[in-house]
């Protein structure tokens, strides 16, 4: 019997990128194949491939040994194929049956929808895999995990049997994943292929019967999970042995640098995201904020940084109050922010990189005289952190829009970590970044730590808040559920707080007091 | 509106209800003698079937009964708080209006039935460029162009049924031209993703430059080419013989009738079908719509187009419905206020027509005052409509979600 | 060393002719050149005469005549018959020179409330804002310095003068601002705002002008305003010759241009003007107020535009009109979509503009084509600039270079 899926010879080209390069592959039926990979290495543009999404540059897709031609989502949806991808494809103001059905609606007298026909058999379908959905509420409504479920039911109602899944643990807590799981072993005990797309190493091993590892849109390597280990899995992903851990001595920690107390913040809705916290960062220190995505991080170092406003509590820096300050205010106090969204509020991506190494500074002398910006100056203050922070870039003059993720972000750290500061808020500092460039900024995040600066990161990564913190607090629903010693913290028991669970540990609840 | 309301804005709204209230009195009474009456009357025709009786009332009792209307709303909004604030607001600014035209006609009568009347003829072309945007702009292009769309419309009408004699030959020219434009607007911002209001800006000034030049060319010298045939009133039986009603809603010419069907068609077809469900899902997130098949650019060109065409039809209205004749620049901001009316109206069909009344009722309330001779300047009260955008504008768009992918080009990678 | 090189380019950005940057804006201009010649002889009935009576090629030879004609008129109306010139200049006849040059003084004259204008539209562009409100700022402006000019007795134009300026920089720059407050504390967009107090300016003014109104000329039966003092006047550049309407506005203009250019590329508020244009998000995470750059850009936009109703009261009319749509907000929006937001392409953008203009008048009276052609080309000429690619495929041109800074125009409703 053919395999499912056959993918022979797939090229692809984006302009001064080889994306895909000749990528041979096989799927076979009822098969969990994960793809590993770092961001980068050319995953999501083949599975785009696949859905037709993008057309390929060479190359030829086989579907049960027949070959098939996929011009666009339709075509692939008609040969079976599925996928969810990394970010939802979900329409947050339709309903669960409306984004269901949509593309393949069904309608009565030949006109008008019939939502009650479609809700009965998303009902069916939650069902049958074990999905529970309301098939009549909003999508927006629902919490991240459930929004997944939907997305995996608009395949299954289009009775897709070969499922892409693109980084769909991404945002999910522990024991959401361990839900995730139990979906796939049910969708592949059905009968159903699944791609499973991630760079977690320890969820490829444990969800797939079989990895194939892509390095700079290449296939470098394929095996099994139970030949293979997590040092393995990484050299081949990166090309050398990499260091799994942050090098670090233990923290020294001084003076309380920031200070919060009974903090309440609202999000976009009005609702309650930040929910009367209370904490502190000390100077020497690093303290992580673990948490799902969207359970008040981002409100909170919004309302740290002044970017949103706070309801009620104080926060101070290095002793001033700054409840309610504008930016600047904070900035001056001896703040540096390295933004979540780091091409939204980070970088003028239209800017050149000595414009942007400026932003928060283009006021102040020697940059400016009075009104008079300083060119001279400027440039060489480029020229200088272009060479220190190691900013890949032909010129000072370049656009930042052209340079990589990671390029970018270090534009941004050179800024932010030039200045002197006092305390540094970073929120999902690595996000998208390859191995190379996130080293060199956790490097730079321990060094400043070590020179005396309280630093506080947010990152979804509970890898890299283990491994970066000197203290963790979880957050969930906008409240601080622990704040735990990053030594003593264990990933069951820091995903069960990320779950809001508390663990009836006495040990966890005698450390809660030490800290406090 | 159920969404609750912060605290602050809840006390802001029942301050400037109690303000309200104090206004009508210190704006109304001083030039009000205690024996000046004001009376409305409400019949239009000898076609009503039963004759309503005038309403006479004492203008200062009336002054004073709305003004503490609303000062007692007020209050009660300030200690407990009304949970349809919206509603009110909206009760209050009617207690408002009703204050200053008993005002304004004191020692005279005013025909309310005659205002509403000519609130709803007003608010035709209004709600169809609020339409035309709804249209559009639920696919998420944004047509800045309505008015140019319109101006063409106008202008071919009068052109073409001039020289046809027959307004159904005019009023298919103008969905044409509105059309064609639709799809020149639709080709900028789909094909070569330029900038939306600019491309909308663009035809502005392309429509007006070539109606005023052809106009010239044409319409100046040959006055005969400017000189169309007029839809004429139909009035539907026995609905059209319901006093006040009647006359306000079924006693007009087609034109009328077909945007008030295109109010409730749209409708229908925005959230009751399946190409309703696909423009929704297309200016919300096109890559979505796109990752299930459905083709982005052709949803946007059809609606686009369609927009177009509506607004052709608001052009054809105000030639081939009213004044029966083509002058230059003749929309005056009509499209632009249709997009606000879009706006204030939340991007729905009922919405939109909802707000063109408001904007059509302070249109009518201009020509009215001046009739009745109200000591305030004609050009002030012919900055109503734009004041009351200004206004309307400023107090909902805090509020408004238009479609997420509103003003935004789709590349397909 | 290619980094001294590109800093060199930096630095020369705003001066360097760039031709492979021009191709495209030239190319649209000719094209709608073409479009236009097209229109008028397909709008001329002596041309379908000749095609009836002397068949395709005498209506083709009509055809070319009438274009021959109008374009023509468009020319000398626009820069003067270079026959005359030359006569002038042979015979060292001065009378004769400044009569044979007067039509480039007009155009210069038209251009002058363009440059103003169009550097309106150009610096709300950077600043992320569509100030389509340039004509209201224009009226404001005019009512603000004719009361000023006219008001003010017995003052010396030194101090009269820089004060009816002052006037009408206040007026469009307050129409301006307000809806730049609107637009930063309630997000309702500029587009609409801008346009709705475009009608009320016309509203006002009519309301101020009018026979018995506030600032209506005593004893007039038209709605005009009362002659500002000699002393407001900007003075002409040719004094001896009166009927040369040419003054020193225009100069005044340049040295805004140069304001302009300098206060966006060299100053700290530039920077935050465009760094909110380009990015609301990044300017606000670096502690720049939105808001307040947002009405501050709106003001310094209005005032902008307000010059040009200003320079065109002190320079030329001498007294308020009660006119209509002068269609320089429309025609604004156009100078600085041409001129791609940079004050030095304002300017030549202007100077093309106030040719079109000056030299239609000519064409309406010689050849009888409506002035409302260059309304059609102006349109034409947007759609051609703001989508390159129609340019580029016609000509098979090149695609332009990535990487430079572009300048976001606009933003939808939603957005900040």
């Amino acid at each position: 019997m053919p395999p499912v899926l056959e993918l022979k010879g797939i090229t692809k080209r984006f302009p001064g990128v080889l994306a895909n390069d000749h990528i041979d592959l096989t799927l076979n039926e009822g098969e969990v194949l994960a793809l590993l990979g770092e961001n980068g290495a050319g995953k999501s543009t083949l599975m785009n491939i696949l859905y037709g999404l993008y057309t390929p540059d060479e190359g030829e897709v086989y579907i049960r040994g027949k070959k098939v031609e996929i011009e666009g989502p339709s075509d692939a949806i008609a040969q079976g194929i599925g996928m969810v991808h990394q970010h939802f494809m979900l329409i947050p103001v339709l309903t669960v049956t409306e984004n269901v059905m949509l593309g393949m609606e069904s309608v009565k007298y030949g006109l008008f929808l019939d939502q009650a026909k479609a809700a009965k058999r998303v009902a069916e379908l939650s069902h049958k895999y074990s999905l529970d959905v309301d098939p009549d509420a909003l999508v927006g409504d629902l919490p991240v995990g459930i929004q997944q479920r939907v997305e995996i039911i608009k395949l299954l109602y289009r009775s897709a049997d070969i499922l892409i899944l693109d980084e769909p643990t991404a945002v999910l807590t522990p024991q959401e994943v361990e839900g995730l799981f139990e979906v796939i072993r049910s969708l592949v005990a059905q009968g159903k292929s699944i791609i499973f797309i991630s760079h977690k190493l320890k969820e490829v091993l444990e969800i797939s019967d079989r990895i194939v590892v892509l390095r700079r849109g290449k296939v470098v390597g394929e095996t099994r999970p139970q030949e293979s280990d997590e040092r393995k899995l990484a050299a081949m992903m990166v090309g050398r042995e990499v260091i799994l851990q942050v090098p670090k001595g233990p923290a020294h920690p001084g003076e309380k640098v920031l200070e919060v107390e009974d903090l309440y913040v609202l999000n976009e809705q009005e609702q309650i995201a930040v929910d009367g916290i209370s904490f502190s960062v000390r100077a020497g220190e690093i303290v992580g904020v673990a948490g799902v995505q969207g359970n008040g991080q981002t409100e909170l170092v919004e309302a740290l940084t002044g970017l949103r406003p706070i309801v009620e509590g104080t926060i101070r820096v290095a002793g001033q109050e700054v409840t309610n300050a504008t930016p600047r205010t904070i900035t001056e106090a001896g703040t540096a922010h390295i933004p979540e969204d780091r091409q939204r509020d980070g970088l003028v991506l239209s800017y050149p990189i000595a414009d942007n190494l400026i932003l928060n500074t283009y006021y102040l002398p020697p940059v400016a005289k009075g009104m008079v910006m300083q060119r001279e100056v400027i440039f060489s203050i480029a020229e200088r952190l272009v060479k220190e922070y190691d900013v890949r870039t032909p010129s000072i003059l370049t656009p930042a829009g052209n340079l990589s993720g990671g390029n970018q972000q270090k534009v941004i750290v050179a800024r932010e970590l030039s200045r002197p500061v006092k305390l540094i808020i970073a929120s999902q500092p690595t996000r998208g970044l390859d191995v190379g460039s996130i080293e060199y900024i956790h490097s730079q995040l321990v060094k400043k730590r070590d020179e005396g600066v309280a630093v506080f990161v947010v990152s979804a990564e509970l890898d890299e808040i283990m491994s970066l913190a000197d203290r963790i607090i979880v957050m969930f629903e906008g409240k601080i559920m622990d704040i735990v010693p990053a030594e003593k913290a264990t990933k069951e028991e820091l995903g069960l707080l990320m779950a809001g669970v508390h663990p009836t540990d006495a040990a966890a609840e005698a450390e809660k007091e030490a800290v406090a | 509106m159920h969404e609750e309301i912060s605290i602050r804005k809840a006390r802001a709204l029942g301050i400037a209800f109690i303000i309200f209230g104090f206004a009508v009195l210190a704006l109304f009474l001083p030039g009000t003698a205690a024996d000046q009456t004001t009376t409305f009357t409400f019949n239009l025709s000898s076609s009503e079937a039963i004759e309503i009786p005038p309403l006479t009332v004492g203008t200062r009792m009336a002054l004073y009964f709305t003004a503490l209307l609303s000062v007692a709303l007020g209050m009660w909004q300030l200690a407990k708080g009304f949970k349809r604030v919206y509603l009110v607001l909206t009760f209050v600014s009617l207690l408002f209006v009703l204050a200053f035209l008993a005002w304004a006609a004191k020692g005279k009568s005013m025909n309310l039935t005659g205002m509403l009347q000519s609130t709803l003829l007003r608010a035709i072309p209004i709600t169809l460029a609020g339409l035309s945007g709804v249209l559009c702009e639920r696919s998420a292009v944004i047509n800045i162009g309505i008015e140019g769309m319109m101006l063409a419309g106008a202008f071919v009408s009068a052109l073409v049924g001039s020289v046809t004699q027959s307004y159904w030959w005019g009023l298919l020219a103008a969905l044409l031209a509105g059309g064609l434009f639709g799809a020149l607007l639709a080709v900028l911002a789909i094909r070569y993703k330029v900038d939306q209001i600019i491309a909308g800006t663009a035809i502005n000034i392309l429509a007006t430059g070539l109606t005023s030049y052809f106009s010239s060319r044409y319409l100046q010298v040959h006055q005969e080419l400017n000189h169309p045939p007029t839809f004429q009133p139909i009035s539907i039986p026995l609905l059209g013989n319901i006093p006040i009603l009647g006359p306000i809603f079924f006693n007009h010419t087609l034109l009328v009738y077909v945007t008030l069907i295109l109010v409730v068609l749209i409708h229908i077809i925005l959230f009751y079908t399946r190409w309703g469900l696909r423009t929704r899902a297309v200016g919300e997130h096109p890559r979505a719509a796109d990752t299930l098949g459905i083709n982005v650019f052709k949803v946007r060109y059809v609606n686009v187009i369609a927009g177009g065409i509506v607004a052709g039809l608001g052009g054809a209205y105000l030639v081939l419905s009213s004044v029966a004749r083509f002058d230059e620049l003749m929309t005056a901001g009509k499209g632009f206020i249709g997009l606000a009316a879009m706006i204030f109206g939340k991007w729905t069909p009922f919405g939109a027509f909802g707000a063109s009344m408001i904007f059509g009722f302070a249109d009518s309330l201009q020509t009215k005052l001046a009739i009745l001779s109200v000591p305030i300047p004609s050009q002030f009260l012919l900055m109503a409509p734009y004041l009351v955008t200004m206004i309307v504008l400023a107090g909902v768009v805090g509020q408004a979600n238009p479609p997420a992918a509103d003003g935004q080009p789709y590349e397909k990678e | 060393m290619t980094q001294e090189k590109e800093k060199d380019k930096k630095e020369k950005r705003i001066l360097k002719i760039n031709w492979q940057a021009m191709a495209v804006p030239l190319l649209a201009i000719f094209t709608a050149l073409v479009l236009g010649a097209l229109i008028i002889a397909f709008t001329d009935e002596t041309v379908y005469a000749a095609f009836r009576e002397s068949g395709f090629f005498g209506g083709i030879g009509r055809a070319v005549e009438v274009i021959r004609i109008a374009y023509g008129a468009l020319f000398i109306g626009a820069f003067g018959d270079p026959k005359l010139l030359w006569e002038a200049i042979v015979h060292g006849d001065g009378e004769a020179f400044t009569q044979a040059i007067y039509p480039f003084t007009e155009t210069l004259r038209v251009t002058t409330p363009y440059i103003f204008a169009g550097l309106a539209v150009a610096l709300g562009f950077q600043g992320g804002l569509f100030n389509i409100g340039a004509e209201g700022q224009y009226f404001i402006a005019g009512l603000a310095t004719v009361f000023v000019g006219y008001s003010l007795k017995g003052v010396p134009a030194i101090i009269h003068l820089p004060l009816a300026l002052l006037a009408g920089i206040a007026g469009g720059a307050f129409w301006g601002a307000i809806p730049g407050y609107l637009k930063a504390k309630t997000g309702a967009h500029e587009v609409i705002n801008t346009i709705m107090m475009n009608y009320i300016a016309f509203r006002f003014a009519e309301f101020m002008l009018d026979v018995g109104g506030p600032m209506a000329r005593p004893d007039s039966f038209r709605p005009v305003s009362p002659e500002i003092e000699p002393s407001a006047y900007l003075p002409q550049f040719f004094p001896s010759n009166s009927a040369i309407r040419f003054n020193w506005g225009f100069f005044l203009a340049l040295a805004a241009a140069a304001f302009v250019g300098w206060l966006l590329y060299k100053t700290t508020l530039g920077y935050e003007i465009r760094t909110v244009g380009q990015n609301p998000h990044a300017a606000r995470y670096a502690g720049i107020s939105v808001p307040k750059t947002i009405i501050l850009t709106m003001a310094i936009s209005g005032g902008l535009a307000g010059l040009a109703g200003a320079t065109d009261i002190l320079g030329v009319l001498h007294f308020m009109p009660n006119a209509f749509a002068s269609g320089y907000g429309f025609d604004a929006i156009a100078l600085a979509l041409l001129g791609k937001s940079n004050p030095v392409g304002v300017v030549l953008a202007s100077l093309l503009f106030g040719a079109l203009r000056a030299g239609a008048r000519y064409m309406q009276g010689i050849a009888h084509i409506p002035l409302d052609i260059t309304s059609i080309l102006q349109g034409v000429i947007i759609v051609f600039i703001a989508a390159p690619e129609i340019i580029q495929t016609l000509y098979r041109l090149k695609q332009k270079i990535e990487g430079e800074e572009g300048v976001v125009f606009t933003r939808g409703w939603g957005q900040m």
